[in-house]
């Protein structure tokens, strides 16, 4: 039986809050319009649910739950939801990383790099 | 015809002493567990609206649960409390999660 989901933290020691403001990288802004486009929150055609996106971000293992960034979470969570819904299979994803990989080093993902935090 | 109208019908009112159901089950959820177990008092109704533990399993969520704003006095939910005796916590909380 699992008593407490590792997303469900609330009330356990977790030291100061930061109270600062970051700026986004563009990937991030990215990820946020896809999530918007999905929902149905712009444009015409529902793909998903916001309870599909928290209940894959609340899937993840632990460890690497603890890793990620607010925006990470979210462009894991809505890619298992598109293959759950069966609008992309495993195996396109597959071939399609393996691509952008194969693409090397671009000025967007150099931007990405230099972030800290 | 409204998600409202559709729904479950609503079984409290404000100032109703409710107890939060402990429980633990699998799936979304969307009362968080420092509150399970809980006693508070419904502060309002705030509507109906589809079950987010069935939209989450790509399901219609319908017949949509009535979502109640419980109020929580802060020293019943945190042992050694050290803020304000009057200080309280609202949290929204969907009917099937609430007990009498």
């Amino acid at each position: 039986m699992i008593e407490r989901s590792h997303h469900d933290m609330g009330g356990l020691p977790a030291g100061k809050v930061k109270r600062t403001e970051h700026a986004y990288d563009d990937w991030e802004l990215r990820v946020d319009a896809m999530m918007m486009l999905l929902v149905g929150v712009v444009g015409g055609s529902k793909r998903m649910t916001v309870d599909e996106l928290r209940k894959n971000i609340e899937s993840l293992p632990p460890a690497d739950y603890d890793k990620m960034g607010y925006y990470d979470r979210w462009v894991i969570s809505l890619t298992q939801t598109m293959i759950q819904r069966g609008v992309i299979t495993t195996d396109e994803l597959a071939r399609k990383l393996a691509q952008v990989e194969k693409r090397g080093q671009t000025p967007f993902s150099r931007r990405q790099q230099t972030r800290g935090g | 015809m409204t998600v409202e109208k559709m729904g479950s019908v609503p079984l409290y009112r404000s100032g109703d002493r409710v107890r939060v159901r402990k429980a633990a089950p699998l799936g979304h959820v969307r009362t968080p567990f420092y509150i399970r177990g809980h006693a508070g008092v419904v502060e309002r109704y705030c509507g109906a609206f589809p079950n987010p533990e069935e939209l989450a399993q790509q399901r219609d969520g319908l017949p949509a649960q009535p979502l109640y704003r419980v109020r929580f006095r802060q020293k019943d939910v945190w042992p050694g409390y050290r803020g304000g005796a009057a200080d309280v916590i609202e949290i929204e909380i969907f009917q099937h999660w609430i007990e009498a």
